[in-house]
């Protein structure tokens, strides 16, 4: 059984398929989780979760959950909260654009370089929040 | 009767963060949309689908749907059928290129050039089946 200090932060994306701000959320999360939190962060499928996946929703039961939403529905933040997931901390796309309105992506399918770059913006403040969870447990 | 411009085909794409077969189903599901099948096509976000999107729910109550699967978990095939009908048609990235002979060496973040050429050509099998779902509909 793991204890707290080998616990990891579970950071979601929406899963946002229709919009480039979706795609930045999906990739500020691989940047954050593969990259510059691999030891300490892990995601999960949110279409998975949401279909009720048990290993899934024990997951974001058992640790401390950020998400991370394109879109002002927030998919992921609301998916967290109903399956009774430990929310910790939500995140949008919309607020890093509105801190850098010269980084406005246009692709969806492969991000270009502004996309990108707001990826890499967003995902080191989730390193941030991810930082200070973890000095707290 | 509906017009020939308001028949559109769902694709529910399964979001497949977890593994590579996922970003196949994702890209190849944005490849018919924006290239291949750009106006018989809409997509349709899986999580808020499943989570309850009114309008999500009564497009693919009325309309046909197709569903893209990265993995034999199966999310959006399982969840379109929950919640609203079961699809004209679901394809699973992982069954599909069986034989393929592709070696599915590839990051899920970023896909190399094997597997975007892989990705093309399940946006093709995609596209085929939207023609044959819209032929049966007319």
């Amino acid at each position: 059984m793991k204890t707290p200090s080998q616990k990891k932060i579970i950071v979601i994306p929406c899963s946002g398929i229709g919009k480039a701000f979706g795609s930045v959320s999906r990739e500020a999360t691989y940047e954050l989780t593969e990259n510059l939190r691999k030891e300490t962060t892990e995601t999960v499928c949110l279409a998975l979760l949401v279909s009720g996946d048990q290993d899934s929703l024990q997951l974001v039961r058992n640790n401390k959950c950020i998400t991370v939403d394109g879109c002002p529905l927030q998919c992921a933040e609301k998916n967290i909260r109903l399956a009774g997931g430990d929310f910790a901390a939500s995140f949008r796309v919309v607020d890093v654009f509105k801190n850098n309105r010269n980084l406005r992506p246009k692709n969806i399918t492969f991000l270009d370089r502004a996309g990108e770059q707001m990826a890499v913006l967003l995902a080191e403040q989730i390193a941030n929040k991810v930082d200070e969870l973890l000095r707290e447990q | 009767m509906a017009d020939i411009s308001e028949k559109k085909v769902g694709i529910i794409s399964c979001s497949g963060e977890g593994c590579v077969e996922g970003t196949i189903s994702r890209v190849a599901t944005r490849l018919v949309l924006e290239k291949l099948r750009p106006n018989e096509t809409v997509t349709i976000c899986l999580p808020l689908f499943l989570a309850g999107g009114r309008e999500e729910r009564t497009f693919a109550s009325c309309y046909p749907t197709i569903t893209v699967d990265g993995c034999n978990k199966l999310c959006a095939k399982i969840g379109t059928e929950r919640y609203s009908g079961k699809p004209a048609s679901s394809i699973v990235v992982a069954d599909l290129t069986r034989g393929w002979n592709y070696s599915g060496l590839s990051s899920r973040r970023k896909l190399n050039d094997e597997t975007r050429s892989v990705a093309e050509r399940v946006a093709e099998t995609i596209a085929s089946q939207v023609d044959q779902v819209l032929e049966h509909w007319r």
